[in-house]
Protein backbone atom coordinates (compact mmCIF):
# COMPACT_ATOMS: atom_id res chain seq x y z
CA UNK A 1 0.00 0.00 0.00
CA UNK A 2 1.23 3.49 -0.84
CA UNK A 3 1.25 6.04 1.97
CA UNK A 4 1.81 9.76 1.36
CA UNK A 5 2.21 12.46 3.96
CA UNK A 6 1.22 15.73 2.31
CA UNK A 7 0.54 17.68 5.51
CA UNK A 8 1.78 21.27 5.46
CA UNK A 9 2.44 21.29 1.72
CA UNK A 10 0.83 24.06 -0.27
CA UNK A 11 -1.36 23.69 -3.33
CA UNK A 12 -1.04 21.76 -5.63
CA UNK A 13 1.81 19.66 -4.21
CA UNK A 14 -0.48 17.14 -2.46
CA UNK A 15 -2.38 16.43 -5.70
CA UNK A 16 0.85 16.21 -7.69
CA UNK A 17 2.12 13.60 -5.20
CA UNK A 18 -1.16 11.68 -5.36
CA UNK A 19 -1.18 11.84 -9.16
CA UNK A 20 2.30 10.33 -9.27
CA UNK A 21 1.27 7.60 -6.83
CA UNK A 22 -1.86 6.66 -8.78
CA UNK A 23 -0.11 6.63 -12.15
CA UNK A 24 0.58 2.89 -12.02
CA UNK A 25 -2.96 2.16 -10.85
CA UNK A 26 -2.20 0.68 -7.41
CA UNK A 27 -5.05 -1.11 -5.59
CA UNK A 28 -4.91 1.34 -2.70
CA UNK A 29 -3.20 4.60 -1.75
CA UNK A 30 -3.48 6.59 1.47
CA UNK A 31 -2.74 10.32 1.61
CA UNK A 32 -2.75 12.55 4.68
CA UNK A 33 -3.58 16.24 4.12
CA UNK A 34 -4.25 19.17 6.45
CA UNK A 35 -5.69 21.82 4.11
CA UNK A 36 -9.33 21.77 3.04
CA UNK A 37 -8.40 22.77 -0.52
CA UNK A 38 -5.89 19.89 -0.72
CA UNK A 39 -8.53 17.50 0.60
CA UNK A 40 -11.04 18.55 -2.07
CA UNK A 41 -8.46 18.54 -4.86
CA UNK A 42 -7.17 15.08 -3.96
CA UNK A 43 -10.68 13.68 -3.64
CA UNK A 44 -11.60 15.09 -7.04
CA UNK A 45 -8.45 13.80 -8.66
CA UNK A 46 -8.77 10.28 -7.23
CA UNK A 47 -12.46 10.08 -8.15
CA UNK A 48 -11.73 11.16 -11.72
CA UNK A 49 -8.91 8.58 -11.86
CA UNK A 50 -11.38 5.80 -11.04
CA UNK A 51 -10.90 5.46 -7.28
CA UNK A 52 -13.36 5.46 -4.41
CA UNK A 53 -12.31 7.80 -1.61
CA UNK A 54 -12.92 7.29 2.10
CA UNK A 55 -12.25 10.19 4.47
CA UNK A 56 -11.37 10.18 8.15
CA UNK A 57 -10.66 13.47 9.89
CA UNK A 58 -8.88 14.00 13.19
CA UNK A 59 -7.33 17.21 14.60
CA UNK A 60 -7.43 19.18 11.33
CA UNK A 61 -5.79 16.29 9.49
CA UNK A 62 -7.69 14.25 6.94
CA UNK A 63 -6.65 10.81 5.80
CA UNK A 64 -7.98 9.91 2.37
CA UNK A 65 -8.00 6.25 1.51
CA UNK A 66 -8.25 5.75 -2.24
CA UNK A 67 -9.28 2.30 -3.50
CA UNK A 68 -9.49 1.38 -7.15
CA UNK A 69 -13.05 0.82 -8.35
CA UNK A 70 -13.77 -2.58 -9.81
CA UNK B 1 -24.25 22.40 -4.92
CA UNK B 2 -21.21 20.76 -6.52
CA UNK B 3 -17.78 22.38 -6.29
CA UNK B 4 -17.86 23.49 -9.89
CA UNK B 5 -21.36 24.93 -9.67
CA UNK B 6 -20.44 26.84 -6.53
CA UNK B 7 -17.30 28.18 -8.22
CA UNK B 8 -19.34 29.37 -11.20
CA UNK B 9 -21.89 30.94 -8.84
CA UNK B 10 -19.04 32.68 -6.95
CA UNK B 11 -17.42 33.84 -10.19
CA UNK B 12 -20.72 35.31 -11.43
CA UNK B 13 -21.29 37.20 -8.16
CA UNK B 14 -17.71 38.51 -8.17
CA UNK B 15 -17.94 39.63 -11.79
CA UNK B 16 -21.10 41.65 -11.10
CA UNK B 17 -19.76 43.15 -7.84
CA UNK B 18 -16.55 44.16 -9.64
CA UNK B 19 -18.42 46.13 -12.28
CA UNK B 20 -20.74 47.63 -9.64
CA UNK B 21 -17.70 49.00 -7.78
CA UNK B 22 -16.53 50.80 -10.92
CA UNK B 23 -20.03 52.25 -11.42
CA UNK B 24 -19.87 53.59 -7.85
CA UNK B 25 -16.46 55.20 -8.21
CA UNK B 26 -13.56 52.75 -8.53
CA UNK B 27 -11.21 53.35 -11.49
CA UNK B 28 -12.38 51.80 -14.77
CA UNK B 29 -11.83 48.04 -15.11
CA UNK B 30 -10.63 48.12 -11.51
CA UNK B 31 -13.54 46.86 -9.46
CA UNK B 32 -10.89 44.72 -7.88
CA UNK B 33 -7.15 44.65 -8.41
CA UNK B 34 -5.21 43.00 -5.63
CA UNK B 35 -1.88 44.41 -6.84
CA UNK B 36 -3.18 47.96 -7.37
CA UNK B 37 -5.11 47.97 -4.09
CA UNK B 38 -2.17 46.75 -2.00
CA UNK B 39 -0.08 49.38 -3.79
CA UNK B 40 -2.65 52.08 -2.96
CA UNK B 41 -2.76 50.92 0.67
CA UNK B 42 1.06 50.99 0.84
CA UNK B 43 0.87 54.55 -0.47
CA UNK B 44 -1.70 55.63 2.11
CA UNK B 45 0.66 54.27 4.79
CA UNK B 46 3.46 56.41 3.27
CA UNK B 47 5.52 53.38 2.26
CA UNK B 48 5.75 55.19 -1.08
CA UNK B 49 4.77 58.71 -2.00
CA UNK B 50 3.44 58.51 -5.56
CA UNK B 51 0.67 61.12 -5.12
CA UNK B 52 -1.86 59.54 -7.51
CA UNK B 53 -1.95 56.05 -5.98
CA UNK B 54 -2.50 56.50 -2.24
CA UNK B 55 -5.70 55.20 -0.65
CA UNK B 56 -6.36 52.60 1.98
CA UNK B 57 -8.57 50.25 -0.03
CA UNK B 58 -11.36 48.82 2.16
CA UNK B 59 -11.73 45.98 -0.36
CA UNK B 60 -8.44 44.46 0.83
CA UNK B 61 -9.47 44.69 4.48
CA UNK B 62 -12.83 43.12 3.58
CA UNK B 63 -11.28 40.29 1.58
CA UNK B 64 -9.09 39.16 4.47
CA UNK B 65 -11.81 39.55 7.10
CA UNK B 66 -14.48 37.93 4.89
CA UNK B 67 -12.20 34.94 4.36
CA UNK B 68 -11.41 34.78 8.09
CA UNK B 69 -15.12 34.86 8.93
CA UNK B 70 -15.92 32.11 6.44
CA UNK B 71 -13.00 29.99 7.68
CA UNK B 72 -14.07 30.41 11.32
CA UNK B 73 -17.70 29.52 10.56
CA UNK B 74 -16.68 26.50 8.51
CA UNK B 75 -14.10 25.39 11.10
CA UNK B 76 -11.35 25.77 8.53
CA UNK B 77 -9.36 28.39 10.41
CA UNK B 78 -5.97 26.69 10.82
CA UNK B 79 -2.99 28.80 11.92
CA UNK B 80 0.10 27.50 10.17
CA UNK B 81 3.33 28.70 8.63
CA UNK B 82 7.02 28.12 8.27
CA UNK B 83 7.07 27.02 4.63
CA UNK B 84 9.99 29.16 3.37
CA UNK B 85 8.54 32.47 4.61
CA UNK B 86 11.44 34.61 3.38
CA UNK B 87 11.41 33.03 -0.09
CA UNK B 88 7.67 33.63 -0.22
CA UNK B 89 8.28 37.28 0.70
CA UNK B 90 10.82 37.53 -2.15
CA UNK B 91 8.51 35.83 -4.66
CA UNK B 92 5.67 38.12 -3.54
CA UNK B 93 7.95 41.13 -4.01
CA UNK B 94 8.74 40.18 -7.62
CA UNK B 95 5.17 39.16 -8.45
CA UNK B 96 4.15 42.70 -7.46
CA UNK B 97 6.83 44.23 -9.71
CA UNK B 98 5.56 42.11 -12.63
CA UNK B 99 1.94 43.07 -11.91
CA UNK B 100 2.78 46.79 -11.79
CA UNK B 101 4.61 46.62 -15.12
CA UNK B 102 1.43 45.18 -16.66
CA UNK B 103 -0.78 47.35 -14.40
CA UNK B 104 -2.91 44.70 -12.79
CA UNK B 105 -3.05 41.37 -11.00
CA UNK B 106 -4.66 38.32 -12.65
CA UNK B 107 -8.03 39.42 -11.23
CA UNK B 108 -7.80 42.84 -12.93
CA UNK B 109 -6.47 41.18 -16.07
CA UNK B 110 -9.82 39.38 -16.41
CA UNK B 111 -11.73 42.57 -15.59
CA UNK B 112 -9.70 44.52 -18.18
CA UNK B 113 -10.49 41.88 -20.77
CA UNK B 114 -14.18 42.02 -19.81
CA UNK B 115 -14.06 45.79 -20.34
CA UNK B 116 -12.74 45.33 -23.89
CA UNK B 117 -9.09 46.14 -23.10
CA UNK B 118 -7.30 44.00 -25.69
CA UNK B 119 -3.90 44.66 -24.07
CA UNK B 120 -5.01 42.17 -21.43
CA UNK B 121 -5.01 39.49 -24.14
CA UNK B 122 -1.23 39.56 -24.51
CA UNK B 123 -1.08 39.57 -20.72
CA UNK B 124 -3.26 36.43 -20.56
CA UNK B 125 -0.85 34.69 -22.94
CA UNK B 126 2.08 35.80 -20.77
CA UNK B 127 0.23 34.63 -17.65
CA UNK B 128 -0.33 31.20 -19.23
CA UNK B 129 3.35 31.01 -20.26
CA UNK B 130 4.43 31.88 -16.71
CA UNK B 131 2.11 29.24 -15.28
CA UNK B 132 3.56 26.76 -17.78
CA UNK B 133 7.04 27.53 -16.46
CA UNK B 134 5.85 26.99 -12.88
CA UNK B 135 4.15 23.72 -13.82
CA UNK B 136 7.41 22.51 -15.42
CA UNK B 137 9.09 22.73 -12.02
CA UNK B 138 6.05 21.46 -10.07
CA UNK B 139 5.97 18.29 -12.14
CA UNK B 140 9.62 17.73 -11.25
CA UNK B 141 8.95 18.09 -7.56
CA UNK B 142 9.21 21.81 -6.77
CA UNK B 143 8.38 22.57 -3.15
CA UNK B 144 8.76 25.43 -0.70
CA UNK B 145 8.67 22.75 2.00
CA UNK B 146 6.15 22.11 4.73
CA UNK B 147 4.22 24.51 6.90
CA UNK B 148 3.57 23.58 10.53
CA UNK B 149 0.78 24.39 12.99
CA UNK B 150 1.15 27.72 14.79
CA UNK B 151 -0.60 29.52 17.63
CA UNK B 152 -4.04 31.12 17.21
CA UNK B 153 -2.49 34.53 17.93
CA UNK B 154 -0.05 34.15 15.05
CA UNK B 155 -2.80 32.90 12.72
CA UNK B 156 -5.08 35.80 13.65
CA UNK B 157 -2.39 38.50 13.57
CA UNK B 158 -2.89 39.47 9.95
CA UNK B 159 -6.67 39.70 10.33
CA UNK B 160 -6.19 41.81 13.49
CA UNK B 161 -3.93 44.13 11.49
CA UNK B 162 -6.82 44.59 9.04
CA UNK B 163 -9.14 45.49 11.92
CA UNK B 164 -6.56 48.05 13.10
CA UNK B 165 -6.48 49.52 9.57
CA UNK B 166 -10.27 49.66 9.60
CA UNK B 167 -10.32 51.51 12.93
CA UNK B 168 -7.62 53.96 11.81
CA UNK B 169 -9.48 54.60 8.54
CA UNK B 170 -12.78 55.22 10.36
CA UNK B 171 -11.50 57.07 13.44
CA UNK B 172 -8.30 58.92 12.51
CA UNK B 173 -8.08 59.06 8.71
CA UNK B 174 -5.75 62.08 9.03
CA UNK B 175 -2.95 59.62 9.86
CA UNK B 176 -3.25 58.27 6.32
CA UNK B 177 -2.56 59.84 2.95
CA UNK B 178 -5.34 59.98 0.36
CA UNK B 179 -4.77 60.89 -3.28
CA UNK B 180 -6.64 63.93 -4.51
CA UNK B 181 -6.17 63.07 -8.19
CA UNK B 182 -5.48 59.97 -10.30
CA UNK B 183 -6.62 56.38 -9.70
CA UNK B 184 -6.02 56.64 -5.95
CA UNK B 185 -8.66 59.37 -5.69
CA UNK B 186 -11.26 57.24 -7.47
CA UNK B 187 -13.10 54.90 -5.18
CA UNK B 188 -16.52 53.59 -4.33
CA UNK B 189 -18.00 54.71 -0.96
CA UNK B 190 -16.13 53.24 2.03
CA UNK B 191 -18.93 50.97 3.28
CA UNK B 192 -19.71 49.66 -0.20
CA UNK B 193 -16.04 48.81 -0.83
CA UNK B 194 -15.76 47.13 2.55
CA UNK B 195 -18.96 45.13 2.03
CA UNK B 196 -17.85 44.08 -1.46
CA UNK B 197 -14.54 42.85 -0.05
CA UNK B 198 -16.29 40.95 2.74
CA UNK B 199 -18.70 39.20 0.36
CA UNK B 200 -16.03 38.32 -2.18
CA UNK B 201 -13.64 37.15 0.56
CA UNK B 202 -16.36 35.01 2.11
CA UNK B 203 -17.29 33.28 -1.15
CA UNK B 204 -13.73 33.00 -2.41
CA UNK B 205 -12.73 31.19 0.80
CA UNK B 206 -15.50 28.64 0.47
CA UNK B 207 -15.02 28.10 -3.27
CA UNK B 208 -11.14 28.11 -3.24
CA UNK B 209 -11.29 30.45 -6.23
CA UNK B 210 -7.84 31.04 -7.71
CA UNK B 211 -6.94 32.77 -10.94
CA UNK B 212 -3.63 30.93 -11.37
CA UNK B 213 -4.90 27.59 -10.10
CA UNK B 214 -7.43 27.21 -12.91
CA UNK B 215 -4.87 27.31 -15.70
CA UNK B 216 -2.36 25.35 -13.60
CA UNK B 217 -4.82 22.49 -13.01
CA UNK B 218 -5.65 22.43 -16.70
CA UNK B 219 -1.94 21.96 -17.48
CA UNK B 220 -1.35 19.47 -14.69
CA UNK B 221 -4.48 17.33 -14.57
CA UNK B 222 -6.69 18.46 -17.48
CA UNK B 223 -9.11 19.57 -14.75
CA UNK B 224 -11.28 22.62 -15.45
CA UNK B 225 -12.97 22.98 -12.04
CA UNK B 226 -11.00 26.02 -10.84
CA UNK B 227 -10.90 27.49 -14.33
CA UNK B 228 -14.70 27.63 -14.35
CA UNK B 229 -14.62 30.35 -11.64
CA UNK B 230 -12.15 32.40 -13.67
CA UNK B 231 -14.34 32.13 -16.78
CA UNK B 232 -17.50 32.95 -14.81
CA UNK B 233 -15.97 36.23 -13.55
CA UNK B 234 -15.15 37.15 -17.14
CA UNK B 235 -18.62 36.33 -18.47
CA UNK B 236 -20.46 38.15 -15.66
CA UNK B 237 -18.23 41.23 -15.84
CA UNK B 238 -18.51 41.30 -19.63
CA UNK B 239 -22.33 41.21 -19.53
CA UNK B 240 -22.44 43.79 -16.71
CA UNK B 241 -20.04 46.10 -18.59
CA UNK B 242 -22.15 45.82 -21.74
CA UNK B 243 -25.29 46.55 -19.70
CA UNK B 244 -23.89 49.75 -18.16
CA UNK B 245 -22.11 50.90 -21.32
CA UNK B 246 -18.59 50.38 -20.01
CA UNK B 247 -17.40 48.01 -22.73
CA UNK B 248 -14.90 49.62 -25.12
CA UNK B 249 -13.07 47.24 -27.42
CA UNK B 250 -9.59 48.54 -28.31
CA UNK B 251 -5.88 48.47 -27.61
CA UNK B 252 -5.50 52.26 -27.48
CA UNK B 253 -6.89 54.62 -24.87
CA UNK B 254 -7.73 52.04 -22.21
CA UNK B 255 -7.88 53.23 -18.60
CA UNK B 256 -4.83 52.58 -16.39
CA UNK B 257 -3.20 50.50 -19.15
CA UNK B 258 -0.48 50.74 -21.79
CA UNK B 259 0.00 49.14 -25.19
CA UNK B 260 3.55 47.76 -24.91
CA UNK B 261 2.69 44.16 -25.65
CA UNK B 262 6.09 42.68 -24.85
CA UNK B 263 6.05 44.18 -21.35
CA UNK B 264 2.42 43.26 -20.75
CA UNK B 265 3.36 39.72 -21.74
CA UNK B 266 6.53 39.54 -19.63
CA UNK B 267 5.00 41.34 -16.64
CA UNK B 268 2.17 38.83 -16.41
CA UNK B 269 4.48 35.87 -17.05
CA UNK B 270 6.30 36.90 -13.87
CA UNK B 271 2.94 36.94 -12.06
CA UNK B 272 1.92 33.53 -13.46
CA UNK B 273 5.25 31.91 -12.67
CA UNK B 274 5.42 33.39 -9.17
CA UNK B 275 1.80 32.53 -8.40
CA UNK B 276 2.36 28.87 -9.22
CA UNK B 277 5.47 28.77 -7.01
CA UNK B 278 3.45 30.39 -4.20
CA UNK B 279 0.56 27.97 -4.68
CA UNK B 280 -1.97 30.64 -5.59
CA UNK B 281 -2.65 34.02 -7.16
CA UNK B 282 -2.56 37.29 -5.16
CA UNK B 283 -6.30 37.03 -4.36
CA UNK B 284 -5.83 33.50 -3.06
CA UNK B 285 -2.94 34.69 -0.84
CA UNK B 286 -5.27 37.23 0.79
CA UNK B 287 -7.88 34.52 1.36
CA UNK B 288 -5.32 32.09 2.81
CA UNK B 289 -3.99 34.81 5.14
CA UNK B 290 -7.54 35.12 6.52
CA UNK B 291 -7.61 31.34 7.05
CA UNK B 292 -4.59 31.70 9.34
CA UNK B 293 -1.84 30.93 6.83
CA UNK B 294 1.05 33.15 7.96
CA UNK B 295 3.17 32.19 4.94
CA UNK B 296 0.54 33.88 2.79
CA UNK B 297 0.62 36.88 5.15
CA UNK B 298 4.40 37.07 4.58
CA UNK B 299 3.74 36.92 0.83
CA UNK B 300 1.35 39.88 1.14
CA UNK B 301 4.00 41.84 3.06
CA UNK B 302 6.28 41.00 0.10
CA UNK B 303 3.59 42.40 -2.25
CA UNK B 304 3.46 45.61 -0.19
CA UNK B 305 7.27 45.95 -0.15
CA UNK B 306 7.37 45.31 -3.91
CA UNK B 307 4.70 47.97 -4.48
CA UNK B 308 6.62 50.50 -2.37
CA UNK B 309 9.85 49.81 -4.28
CA UNK B 310 8.01 49.94 -7.60
CA UNK B 311 6.89 53.51 -6.93
CA UNK B 312 9.93 54.72 -4.99
CA UNK B 313 12.24 53.67 -7.83
CA UNK B 314 9.98 54.29 -10.86
CA UNK B 315 9.58 50.62 -11.73
CA UNK B 316 5.77 50.76 -12.14
CA UNK B 317 4.35 51.46 -15.58
CA UNK B 318 2.02 54.32 -16.41
CA UNK B 319 -0.38 54.89 -19.27
CA UNK B 320 2.70 55.91 -21.29
CA UNK B 321 4.21 52.45 -20.92
CA UNK B 322 6.84 50.55 -18.98
CA UNK B 323 9.82 52.43 -17.54
CA UNK B 324 13.44 51.40 -18.12
CA UNK B 325 13.67 50.38 -14.46
CA UNK B 326 10.43 48.41 -14.81
CA UNK B 327 11.76 46.52 -17.83
CA UNK B 328 14.98 45.65 -16.00
CA UNK B 329 13.03 44.58 -12.91
CA UNK B 330 10.88 42.19 -14.94
CA UNK B 331 13.97 40.51 -16.39
CA UNK B 332 15.55 40.33 -12.92
CA UNK B 333 12.29 38.89 -11.57
CA UNK B 334 12.26 36.13 -14.21
CA UNK B 335 15.87 35.23 -13.37
CA UNK B 336 15.25 35.21 -9.59
CA UNK B 337 12.05 33.17 -9.90
CA UNK B 338 13.83 30.66 -12.15
CA UNK B 339 16.64 30.33 -9.60
CA UNK B 340 14.18 29.84 -6.72
CA UNK B 341 12.27 27.27 -8.78
CA UNK B 342 15.47 25.48 -9.77
CA UNK B 343 16.83 25.24 -6.24
CA UNK B 344 13.38 24.33 -4.86
CA UNK B 345 13.16 21.48 -7.36
CA UNK B 346 16.62 20.02 -7.75
CA UNK B 347 18.61 21.16 -4.72
CA UNK B 348 16.10 21.17 -1.90
CA UNK B 349 17.03 20.22 1.63
CA UNK B 350 15.72 17.24 3.54
CA UNK B 351 12.87 19.09 5.19
CA UNK B 352 10.34 16.61 3.78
Amino acid sequence: MIEINACGLSCPEPVVMLAKALKDKPEEAVICVDAPAACENCTRFATNAGYSVEKTTQDNKTVLTCRIKR
Amino acid sequence: MTEKKFLIFTGLIIGVISVALTVYGNPANMGFCIACFIRDTAGSLKLHSAPIVQYMRPEIIGLVLGAALSALIRREFTPKGGSSPLLRFVIGFFVMLGALVFLGCPFRMILRLAGGDLNALTAVIGFIAGIGAGVFFLKRGFSLNRAYPQSKVEGLAFSILQIVFLIVFAAVPTLLVFSTSGPGSMHAPFLLSLAAGLVVGFFAQKSRLCMAGGIRDLFLFKDITLLSGFVAIFVAALIANLAVGQFHLSFEGQPVAHTQHLWNFLGMSVVGFGSVLLGGCPLRQLILSGEGNTDSAMTILGFAAGAAFAHNFSLASSGAGATTGGKISVIVALVILTLIAFFGTFKKGENK
